[in-house]
């Protein structure tokens, strides 16, 4: 298989990655930069979930190798494979990544409403999310430094 | 670290606990500071949680000191398996040096808030204030490559709301304010990635585990692209050069406690994450050292000259210690670019030297703001007659930071050239002595301003500060002074550091 079709999950990763860079930095609305940065920040997460994915894995629940559903799970994967990489006779995806990345995602939930509570105070204090606009009047408010009393 | 050998500070108990007391005290003293009915309350409880975590930061030097490296196996589970914080010389020197300056920082709130902040956010403020203060120890003591990340965003959400509280001040900050947090986040999600490359390489995230199985896998191209995404990650935090732009905004519009307490741990913390993975966690070999020489020493060496020369040409003055603090990094980067026990240990020393000199530097400005609205070089004219005391401490923080002998800076700038020198790298020498003299002319420039020349500012006279933030003031200025004649401590302390990083004790 080519790589394409192989490593698919980490294309994505990379084209989520760029295009939430790009966002970031082509436009000049705070409220938009925060959505790319949100796109960036969830780009690492199904990076790590990737990581941590067991061919023929299941979610790291409990499950008895002789149920139902354990032998369902079983079924379609090489006897030697679940031998191998199973705990109990089940293959289980690595859940650690899942973790990680449930902490990440908090962190990432909590910048975003900083981001956007300091955002909701630019629009106050200056009138407008435009990052050009804050420019303009922050070149302003710098040549007044030191004259006005 | 000879020092802290005989220093029982806590019953035994308590010391087993230190390492996460440190860490857990802010917490829970940012939640009860964030309950308290009113903005001195929670400077009481601000400043008491600092002496706490002081006290603590001393009983874990003290074990340092004696067992070597201290392994805490958090909620019991063993590391590898559970998350461990792993405290060595290095972890102990940040960690003393971040809860001392949390201290002095606490204490110098009281009054400077008044003139800085609005009433109904004070208790707030000081809130977010321990938070940022146990962020950061947690990045010092822990052993952990993810549990790091976190601490990095604890305390980094705490300090874009700390800079932004500034606008009320000035409102640039913030704008500055949101783009130190579109860069640290960028910033910080790059250093996830870099760990997660290292996670698919090892299958381990406790540092002390990573690092022998990072020496077993030899030249493999994930764990060197994982060194890149870290790296740059941290460079954002840092300030290395040229990842600095929010460091400009954010050190000129916040607070000045805030200016003071990012000065002198928000980027150190950072440096000490970098020099923990490039010298701890590594392993050693040609693309470590291509690394260091030809990515890292240039682009140090960099921002030493490129960023002082900006600072002659700024006007206003907390924009030149901002862009002063860039060029210092770079020294300290510089330090530790030779990869050698001296270099690395001239690097430690530095860096306390800088966060004790730009402390004492940002809170002096901060002392000028309560009374007068001084803003560039110009307003700074004849403040010294109007306010002595602390044009006085401002100009020892000056001194040092330029490199005067007798002060902590000379003893720094002097161990940067001699290891420099040991090592063979004659260029770096050079770069240190344009980077002082350069040093030297922005600094004059406001030290001349300050003594010899007339006020400009009209009717607006500057008072003296009161004693609330002198104390804190003539502490980080007469530390830089005591160091320099007797730098046993510190000295002590960067050697113990150099020599755990390079290997030669636990």
């Amino acid at each position: 298989m080519s790589v394409a079709a192989t490593h698919f999950n980490y294309l994505a990763v990379v084209v989520l990655m760029m295009i939430g860079l790009y966002v970031l930095f082509s436009t000049r609305n705070l409220i938009k930069q925060m959505i790319g940065l949100g796109l960036f920040q969830t780009s690492t997460a199904l990076f790590y979930i990737s990581l941590g994915k067991v061919s023929g894995g299941t979610a790291a629940i409990k499950i008895y190798a002789d149920s139902v559903e354990g032998r369902m799970l079983a079924a379609p994967l090489d006897p030697d494979f679940v031998q191998q990489f199973g705990v109990g006779g089940v293959v289980y995806s690595n859940p650690l990544p899942h973790v990680l990345i449930l902490t990440a995602i908090v962190v990432g939930v909590a910048t975003l409403s900083v981001g956007l509570s300091i955002a909701v105070r630019i629009r106050e204090a200056y009138g407008t999310v435009e990052a050009d606009e804050i420019e303009a009047v922050t070149r302003v408010d710098a040549a007044r430094v030191g004259r006005d009393p | 670290m000879i020092l802290f050998e005989a220093l029982y500070v806590a019953p035994p108990a308590l010391t087993a606990q230190a390492p996460i007391l440190v860490i857990a005290g802010p917490l829970i003293g940012a939640c009860a500071a964030a309950l308290s009915p009113g903005g001195r309350t929670a400077w009481v409880v601000s400043v008491l949680t600092a002496v706490f975590a002081l006290w603590m930061a001393v009983a874990v030097a003290g074990e340092v000191a004696r067992e070597g490296a201290i392994d805490y196996a958090l909620g019991g589970f063993a590391p590898p398996m559970g998350i461990a914080l792993r405290i060595d010389a290095l972890g102990a020197t940040m960690a003393l040096l971040i809860a001392s300056v949390g201290l002095m920082g606490a204490l110098y709130s009281g009054h400077a808030l008044e003139s800085e902040v609005r009433a109904e956010k004070r208790t707030l403020f000081q809130s977010g204030y321990l938070v940022c203060l146990a962020g950061f120890l947690g990045l010092v003591l822990t052993g952990d490559a993810f549990n790091a990340f976190v601490f990095l965003e604890v305390s980094s959400i705490g300090t874009y709301a700390l800079v932004a509280v500034g606008e009320a001040r000035d409102r640039r900050a913030l704008p500055a304010a949101f783009n130190y947090l579109i860069f640290g986040t960028v910033g910080a999600t790059l250093y996830v990635l870099g760990v997660g490359f290292l996670y698919a390489a090892t299958g381990t995230l406790n540092l002390a585990d990573m690092a022998p199985r990072l020496a077993a896998l030899g030249d493999n191209s994930a764990v060197q692209a994982g060194l890149a995404f870290i790296v740059a990650g941290l460079g954002v935090k840092a300030a290395m050069f040229p990842l600095h732009g929010w460091l400009l905004g954010a050190y000129a519009g916040a607070p000045s406690l805030v200016s003071v307490f990012l000065a002198a741990t928000a980027t150190k913390a950072a440096i000490y994450l970098i020099i923990r993975f490039v010298f701890g966690v590594f392993p050693e070999g040609e693309f470590g050292e291509n690394f260091l020489r030809w990515i890292l020493a240039p682009l140090a060496a960099a921002a030493v000259i490129i960023c002082s020369m900006q600072a002659i040409f700024e006007r206003e003055v907390r924009r030149i210690l901002a862009f002063s603090s860039v060029a210092q990094v770079g020294f300290i980067l510089l330090g530790a670019s030779l990869a050698t026990t001296a270099g690395l240990s001239a690097g430690v020393f530095y860096l306390v030297a800088h966060a004790l000199m730009k402390g004492a530097l940002f809170m002096a400005v901060g002392a000028f703001a309560i009374s007068v609205r001084a803003r560039t070089v110009e307003d700074f004219s004849g403040i010294a007659r109007e306010a002595p005391w602390s044009a006085a401490a401002f100009a020892v923080g000056a001194a040092s930071l330029v490199g005067a002998p007798l002060t902590m800076g000379f003893l720094a700038k002097w161990s940067l050239v001699s290891s420099a020198l040991q090592a063979g790298e004659i260029w770096i020498v050079v770069v240190l002595a344009i980077g002082s003299l350069l040093t030297l002319i922005y600094v004059g420039r406001i030290l001349e301003a300050m003594f010899f020349r007339a006020p400009v500012r009209g009717a607006e006279r500057a008072s003296e500060a009161p004693v609330g933030v002198l104390v804190p003031l003539f502490v980080f200025s007469g530390l830089s002074l005591w160091f320099g004649v007797d730098a046993t401590l510190p000295a002590s302390l960067a050697n113990a550091s150099a020599s755990v990083l390079m290997g030669e004790a636990p």
